[in-house]
C-alpha cells in the first residue's frame, strides 16, 4: 500500500510538533516536519502530502492574538495552494494552537455557502482568564468527520489559556449545529452538562472542536497527541494494562481515509 | 504619519483581563473603582490612506468576533464618574515583541509601516485620589522596571531611539589608589570585589606598567564574581581551629570522586552534570537560583531565571534538548499584612503571583513541561524570595563534551544585545538594600521565551550535523564570561561592533558585559560557517561571527579597531586571591514544649493540612504545561479525580522508548533552626525517598545541590554551611547517590532603611534524578483497593523539632529529625526493590505533618478510606503518644498500599527492615485511626480533609 504523506507544518514558537509527528508514525504514516519559511519558499511542497497537522504551541509568541501571525501568512501567501489542498479531497487537522489558526484563516468553520474566508467564530480567553492544563471528557458528536467515529466518549488534556470558542452571532452557531460541524463537546464524567471546570474555558454549547462543511477539515483545542501512549492517562496505574489509549483513533482514522 | 489603533473588548463578551485586574485592586486595598476597561494600542508610523490602516485593524489587529476596533483615542463611557486615564508603555529600548511580529505581518498584508509601537491604555471609573491611581498604576498596571505609566491621555509616549555611541575608551587609574580608594572604586562601579581583590588588580597592573580600562575591570569584575567562581565554597574556612581548603572539593566534589560510577558522564565539569540515559543517549541536569532579579521584578525575574537555567542544558556538551523544567520557590506567606511589609520590598503574594506568572509563561511558550517542584514559606523570605528552576536536557552520550580550537569562529546567535541584564553576576552576588529595586533595576532582564525556542530549534540542528566544536550561554557576566569561559586553554579575539544591538547607544563594555537574554555562544571550524548561519537564518535566528579562537592565552577585545581590552586568561581565571574566612557553629537555646495531648487530633490534621507549606498547589501546577512534549508518564498531579500530591515525576523523553526519567526534590529549611547537619541529611533523605516512590533505582540516582545562605562573612552562616557541606557528604557516600551539579546562591539578606536585618533561613534544596527501564512499572501514591493492607516502613522516632505539629503550638521544640545513616540506605533499596518486583500498588513518603497526613493524601487521593491502628506502628524508644506517633516527621519512613495476596511477600521483601501493618483500605470514605486500646484518635471523611488541604490556595 502506498504511503500516507503528512506534513507537520511549524512556525517559530511551535512546540507540539514532535509529539504530533509521533502520533501520525503511530498511526501508521510518512510524516515530514517542516518549517512554514520552506513551504511559503516553494508552496508547490505542499501537494506532495495527503494530511497537512497544524500542531500546538505559541506561533509567533501568539503576539496580537493566538494564532493569529501565522493565520495571517497563510492567508496572504498560501491561500491558493491551501485552497487547492483543500479541494483535492485532502485533510487538515488543526491542535489547540493550530485550531486557533484554522479559524482565523477562516478554514474553520468555513462557510458553505459563501465558500468566504472570514473568520466567523474565535478561540478567546478562558473565562478562568489562565492558562490551564487538565483532563477533559470530551462527546465526539459530527458523523461527517472524517477524524472520528460519532457517538464516542474520549478523554484528553487541554493545555490553553484562549480557548473559549464563540461565534460572530447566534447564526453562525446554528449553521454549525444544523450542519453537522460540531466535531467535540466538552462534557462530565458521567456525562451531564458541564460546569467549570469539566467546560475548561467556558466554551459556547461546550464547543472542543469543529469541522468544515465537508468533514476533512478538523480543530479542536484538546490535544489527541498527548493520548496515544498508556501511560498518557493521568489514572493509568489504576486502570487495565491492555486498555487504549484515547487519541491515537483521531490519527488512524485520518491516515485510515487513504487506505 | 502616526496612526493610533485601539481594541477593546466588545459588550457582550466579558473582559476577563479586566475583572481579573479589578480583584488584584481590591488585593491593594482599593475599593473605590467602579469599573475598569482594557484597550489594547498599536500606535503605527505609516504613510498608508486611512483604508489601509481601517483594513489592518480589522482584519489583523482586532478579533473580528470579540473586539470593536476604533483608528484614534476612544471616549470614555459618558456619566457621572469620574474618568481616569492610564497608558502603560514600554521604555525607550525595551524590546517589544508584537511589535515586530506585527511589522511582519503588515508586510505579509502588503501595508507599508515604518515602525510599530505597542501600549496598554486602562480606563478607570471610581472617585480615586490622585495617589490612589497612581498606586493602582505602578502596583498592578505598569512593570516599573520595563514599562513608563502616563496619566494624561495627550501625554506623548517615550520617544522610541536613543542617541548612537560615540568611541572613547576609559582608562581607570587604578595603580597610585590607595585602600579606601579601591574600595571605593568598586563601590562607585558596582564591582562587588573586595579590598584584597582589588589590590591582587591594583598589583598585576603595576606590574604590567599600565592602568586597566574599564572594559578588563568590568571582565574581572564579573569573572571573579561569587556567582561565577564560588570564592566561599571553593576558599578556605577556619573551623573550630581546623582549616578546610575547598569545602566544595573537600565535601560534595570528593564524594562523587569516591563513588566514582560509571554511569556518571561529566560531572561538575560543565553548565549542567550528564549521566547516561541508555546506550545511545545521556540526560543533564540543572538547577540554578534567580533570587535577587525576582525580588525586584517578580514576573521579569522569574521568567529569564526559568530562560536562563534551560541555556545551562542546550550549552552542557554538544548541546541538550531540554525535556523537563522544575520550579522551587521559597516565600513569605501571602497573607502577611501590609504594614510588615518593610520600604524597598514587593508584597509576598504580588512576588508569588508574578514569580509562578513568569515561570508559566516562559515555561509554556517553550513548550518545556514543568513537571515538579515545591512551595516553602517562611516570613524570612519576605525580601529576599527564593527562586529555584531546574532544566533536564537529553543530548547523544556521544556529544557530552565540547572543546573548542584554536581557529575556531565565535559565533553568538539568538536574541540581540541591549542594556538589560547590566551587572547580574555582580548584583546577585551582593546583599539587597531598601534602594536595591531603584538602584538595580537595570540588572533585572526581559525574557523572550519565542527568541530562545527558535535558538533550540536551530541549535539541535547544528548540533546533529557535527557543525560546531562547542557551545556555552551567555549567562552570568554575558559575552565576558562565555568567551572568557570557552578560551580560557586557548585565548581569544572579539571585536565587539560586530553584536547586534536592540538600540543604539551601548559602549564597548556594556556590549560586553550585558546579560541580554536568549543568546548562545559556539565554536564553529571556519570550514563550516557558512552551513552554520544557514541553518540560523533559514528560520530567522540571528547570528553573528564576533572573532575567534587563538592560542596564545590571551583575551582580546577590540571595538571599531581600537583594542579596548587585553587580559592574559591565566590572571583572568586563576588571578583571584584566596584567603581564610572564619566560621563557628550557632550555639542554640532549644528545649522540647510540654504540650498536653489536644482533645481534638482530627482537627491538628485539618490544620497542617492547610499549612501553607502542605496544602495543595494545584493553583500553580496547572498553570504549567506539564505534558508538552508528549512524555508525560507520572503527573505531579494523581489519583482518581487527577489532583492528588505525586511524590516525583516521570516523563519519557524518547516518545518510541518506554525508558524513563524519574524527578523528584527535598527541602526543609525549618530544621535549619535546630541543627543545619540534619537539615542537610533530611533534604537529601526526602528527594531520594521522593523518586523511591514512583518507583526508581536507587542504584542509578544522582543529585544536585542549590544553598541558600546568608551572608557568609558572618561566621556562623558559614559555619552551617560548612556542616551541611558535610553532611552532604556522608549522605552521598552513606547512600552511594553521588552529587553531578550544583550551584550557591550566598549574601541573601536584606538591610532594611531602619537598620535591621533579615536573612533567610539556611536553604538547601536536592534535586534527584533517576533512569527507569520502564514506566510501566513506576506507581503512584493515591490509594488503589478496599481490602488492601497498608504498611508502615521505618522507624518512628520522638522527632518533632521543627514539625509542622509543633509549628501549630508555636513551637520550634529541639529533637531534629536524624536520619540514620546505618539503616537508611537499605531501607531505601528495600522499598525499591519491593516496587520493583511489583508488591506495591501505592507508595507515598513520610514528611511534613508525618504519618497522619501522608494517610489522609493517600486516601483522598485515591478516594477511598483508611483504617489505621497506631499499634503497628514501629516505635523506637522513647515515643508513646498519640500525637507524636502521628505527626512525628522522623525520615526515612514510607506508607505503602499491598494487596493481600503478596501480604508475605512484601514482608520478605522488607527484611530486615523496620516494618509494621498500620491498617487496611476501606470502601467507607473517611480516614479513622485508632490506638492499641481502639480508642478512635481520628475519624475524618476523606472529602472534609481534602477541603482543608486544597482550600488555601484555591485562588
Amino acid at each position: 500500500m502506498a504511503d500516507v504523506n503528512v506534513l507537520v507544518l511549524r512556525a517559530a514558537g511551535t512546540n507540539c510538533d514532535r509529539e504530533c509527528v509521533h502520533a501520525f508514525e503511530l498511526a501508521g504514516a510518512k510524516v515530514a516536519s517542516l518549517h512554514v519559511n520552506r513551504v511559503l519558499e516553494e508552496p508547490h511542497l505542499l501537494s506532495k502530502f495527503q494530511i497537512l497537522a497544524l500542531p500546538g504551541g505559541f506561533s509567533y509568541g501568539d503576539d496580537i492574538a493566538a494564532g493569529k501571525i501565522l493565520a495571517n501568512q497563510l492567508l496572504h501567501h498560501l491561500a491558493q495552494p491551501l485552497g487547492e489542498f483543500v479541494e483535492a479531497d485532502k485533510l487538515i487537522i488543526g491542535i489547540c494552537n493550530g485550531f486557533q489558526v484554522l479559524v482565523k484563516t477562516g478554514l474553520l468553520p468555513g462557510d458553505s455557502k459563501a465558500n468566504s474566508r472570514s473568520q466567523l467564530a474565535t478561540l478567546t480567553y478562558n473565562d478562568s482568564d489562565k492558562f490551564e492544563d487538565r483532563w477533559v471528557h470530551l462527546a465526539a458528536c459530527s458523523s461527517k468527520c472524517v477524524f472520528l467515529q460519532s457517538p464516542a466518549r474520549i478523554y484528553l488534556p487541554v493545555a490553553h489559556g484562549e480557548g473559549k470558542f464563540v461565534t460572530s452571532s447566534p447564526e453562525v452557531l446554528g449553521a454549525l449545529n444544523e450542519n453537522d460541524q460540531v466535531a467535540f463537546r466538552y462534557t462530565s464524567a458521567d456525562g451531564a452538562e458541564p460546569a467549570y471546570p469539566d467546560n475548561p474555558n467556558g466554551s459556547v454549547e461546550n464547543i472542543a472542536g469543529i469541522t468544515d462543511p465537508t468533514g476533512r477539515i478538523l480543530g479542536l483545542m484538546p490535544h489527541p497527541e498527548r493520548h496515544v501512549h498508556r501511560t498518557h492517562h493521568p489514572q493509568w496505574t489504576r486502570l487495565a494494562a491492555d486498555r487504549e489509549p484515547d487519541g491515537l483513533a483521531i490519527f488512524t482514522n485520518a491516515v485510515d481515509y487513504f487506505k | 504619519m502616526n496612526w493610533r489603533i485601539e481594541l477593546s473588548t466588545r459588550e457582550e463578551f466579558p473582559d476577563t483581563h479586566a475583572q481579573a485586574l479589578l480583584s488584584q485592586i481590591c488585593d491593594l486595598g482599593i475599593t473605590s473603582v467602579q469599573a475598569l476597561r482594557f484597550i489594547r494600542v498599536f500606535l503605527i508610523e505609516s504613510d498608508a490612506e486611512r483604508s489601509a490602516i481601517e483594513r489592518a485593524a480589522a482584519e489583523l489587529l482586532a478579533d473580528p468576533v470579540t473586539e470593536h476596533f476604533h483608528v484614534g483615542q476612544t471616549k470614555p463611557p459618558p456619566g457621572p464618574a469620574k474618568v481616569n486615564i492610564v497608558e502603560v508603555h514600554l521604555k525607550p529600548g525595551v524590546m517589544d515583541p508584537v511589535a515586530a511580529s506585527t511589522l511582519m505581518a503588515l508586510d505579509d498584508m502588503n501595508i507599508k509601516a515604518d515602525s510599530v509601537r505597542t501600549a496598554r491604555k486602562y480606563i478607570i471609573l471610581g472617585s480615586m485620589t490622585d495617589l490612589e491611581v497612581q498606586t493602582i498604576a505602578s502596583g498592578i498596571l505598569a512593570n516599573d522596571c520595563i514599562e513608563t505609566a502616563l496619566f494624561d491621555p495627550s501625554a506623548e509616549p517615550p520617544p522610541p531611539h536613543l542617541a548612537p555611541y560615540e568611541l572613547k575608551v576609559i582608562t581607570v587609574p587604578i595603580r597610585q589608589l590607595g585602600e579606601d580608594e579601591l574600595l571605593g572604586l568598586s563601590k562607585q562601579r558596582d564591582l562587588f570585589l573586595n579590598l584584597r581583590e582589588m589590590q591582587a588588580i591594583q598589583e598585576h597592573f603595576r606590574k604590567l606598567d599600565r592602568d586597566p580600562t574599564d572594559l578588563e575591570i568590568e571582565t574581572l569584575a564579573q569573572t571573579w564574581s561569587e556567582h561565577c567562581v564560588h570564592k566561599t565554597l571553593r576558599g578556605r574556612i577556619e573551623i573550630d581551629g581546623e582549616i578546610i581548603d575547598n569545602l566544595l572539593g573537600s565535601t560534595i566534589m570528593k564524594a562523587t570522586r569516591e563513588l566514582d560510577k560509571p554511569w556518571c558522564i561529566s560531572v561538575f565539569k560543565d553548565n549542567a552534570g550528564v549521566i547516561s540515559f541508555d546506550d545511545t543517549y545521556a540526560v543533564c541536569f540543572k538547577v540554578e537560583t534567580h533570587n535577587h532579579p525576582s525580588a525586584i521584578e517578580p514576573y521579569g525575574g522569574a521568567a529569564t531565571g526559568i530562560g536562563g537555567v534551560i541555556r545551562d542544558p542546550l550549552g552542557t556538551g554538544l548541546g541538550a534538548l531540554p525535556v523537563a523544567n522544575t520550579d522551587i520557590f521559597c516565600f513569605a506567606p501571602p497573607d502577611m499584612p501590609r504594614e510588615k511589609i518593610p520600604k524597598g520590598v514587593l508584597h509576598p503574594r504580588r512576588v508569588f503571583r508574578g514569580v509562578v506568572g513568569g515561570v508559566r509563561d516562559y515555561g509554556n511558550r517553550m513548550g518545556i513541561p514543568t513537571v515538579n517542584g515545591a512551595v516553602y514559606f517562611d516570613e524570612r523570605y519576605l525580601a529576599n524570595p527564593l527562586v529555584y528552576c531546574g532544566n533536564l536536557g537529553l543530548l547523544p552520550a556521544a556529544g557530552s563534551f565540547g572543546q573548542a580550537k584554536p581557529g575556531d569562529k565565535i559565533v553568538v546567535a539568538g536574541g540581540r544585545t541591549g542594556r538589560d541584564g547590566i551587572h547580574g553576576a555582580t548584583f546577585s552576588s551582593g546583599e539587597l538594600t531598601h534602594t536595591s529595586d531603584t538602584q538595580f533595576s537595570h540588572a533585572v532582564q526581559i525574557g523572550n521565551a519565542i527568541t530562545e525556542k527558535k535558538l533550540v530549534d536551530t541549535l539541535m540542528q547544528a548540533r546533529d550535523r557535527g557543525l560546531y566544536s562547542a557551545i556555552t550561554d551567555c549567562g552570568a557576566g554575558g559575552l565576558s564570561s562565555a568567551v572568557g569561559e570557552m578560551g580560557e586553554e586557548l585565548g581569544a579575539s572579539v571585536e565587539l561592533q560586530q553584536v547586534p544591538l536592540k538600540y543604539d547607544g551601548l559602549s564597548y563594555t556594556e556590549i560586553w558585559i550585558s546579560e541580554a537574554q536568549e543568546r548562545m555562544v559556539i565554536a564553529v571550524p571556519p570550514e563550516n560557517l557558512e552551513a552554520v548561519m544557514e541553518i540560523f537564518r533559514a528560520e530567522d535566528v540571528e547570528a553573528t561571527c564576533l572573532g575567534e579562537f587563538t592560542n596564545d592565552r590571551v583575551l582580546r577585545v577590540c571595538y571599531q579597531g581600537k583594542t579596548v581590552g587585553e587580559l592574559e586568561m591565566k590572571f583572568l581565571h586563576k588571578g583571584v586571591p584566596r584567603y581564610t574566612r572564619q566560621a563557628s557553629l550557632p550555639k542554640r537555646d532549644l528545649s522540647e514544649p510540654s504540650l498536653p495531648v489536644p482533645d481534638d487530633l482530627g482537627r491538628c490534621l485539618h490544620d497542617i493540612l492547610s499549612a501553607p507549606n502542605v496544602a495543595s498547589k494545584e493553583w500553580i501546577i496547572r498553570q504549567y504545561d506539564h505534558e508538552v512534549q508528549g512524555g508525560s508518564a507520572i503527573k505531579p498531579l494523581v489519583g482518581v479525580t487527577n489532583d492528588g500530591p505525586g511524590d516525583a515525576a516521570v516523563v519519557r523523553p524518547l516518545l518510541d522508548s518506554d525508558r524513563g526519567l524519574v524527578i523528584s526534590c527535598g527541602m526543609n529549611p525549618k530544621y535549619s533552626d535546630l541543627d543545619c547537619y540534619y537539615m542537610a541529611l533530611a533534604a537529601i533523605d526526602e528527594a531520594i525517598r521522593n523518586a523511591i516512590c514512583v518507583g526508581a533505582d536507587p542504584e542509578r540516582l544522582a543529585l544536585l545541590d542549590n544553598f541558600c545562605w546568608g551572608n557568609p562573612d558572618v561566621p556562623e552562616r558559614l559555619g552551617t554551611l560548612v556542616r551541611a557541606s558535610q553532611a552532604c557528604y556522608d549522605a552521598a557516600m552513606a547512600f552511594g547517590t553521588p552529587f553531578i551539579s550544583g550551584k550557591d546562591s550566598l549574601n541573601n539578606e536584606f538591610s532594611c532603611d531602619d537598620g535591621t536585618t533579615i536573612a533567610i533561613p539556611d536553604t538547601l534544596l536536592i534535586s534527584a534524578m533517576s533512569v527507569v527501564a520502564d514506566v510501566s512499572k513506576c506507581i503512584t501514591m493515591d490509594l488503589k483497593g478496599a481490602g488492601n493492607y497498608l504498611f508502615l516502613v521505618g522507624l518512628t522516632k520522638n522527632e518533632l523539632g521543627g514539625s509542622h505539629y509543633y509549628a501549630l503550638h508555636d513551637h520550634l521544640g529541639a529533637n531534629v529529625p536524624k536520619v540514620d545513616l546505618s539503616t537508611a540506605p537499605a531501607l531505601h533499596r528495600a522499598v525499591a526493590g519491593a516496587i520493583a518486583e511489583g508488591l506495591v500498588v501505592s507508595c507515598h513518603d513520610l514528611s511534613e505533618g508525618g504519618l497522619a497526613v501522608a494517610a489522609a493524601e493517600m486516601a483522598f487521593a485515591g478516594g477511598l478510606g483508611a483504617k489505621l491502628n497506631l499499634a503497628g506502628v514501629p516505635l523506637a524508644p522513647g515515643i508513646v503518644r498519640p500525637d507524636h506517633i502521628l505527626f512525628s516527621e522522623s525520615q526515612s519512613r514510607y506508607l505503602v498500599e499491598v494487596k493481600p495476596e503478596n501480604y508475605s511477600a512484601f514482608l520478605s521483601s522488607l527484611l530486615p527492615c523496620h516494618v509494621g501493618q498500620v491498617g487496611v483500605v476501606t470502601d467507607e470514605p473517611s480516614l479513622k485511626v485508632v490506638d492499641s486500646q481502639k480508642k478512635v484518635l481520628i475519624e475524618e471523611s476523606i472529602e472534609a480533609l481534602k477541603e482543608s488541604w486544597q482550600r488555601t490556595f484555591n485562588w
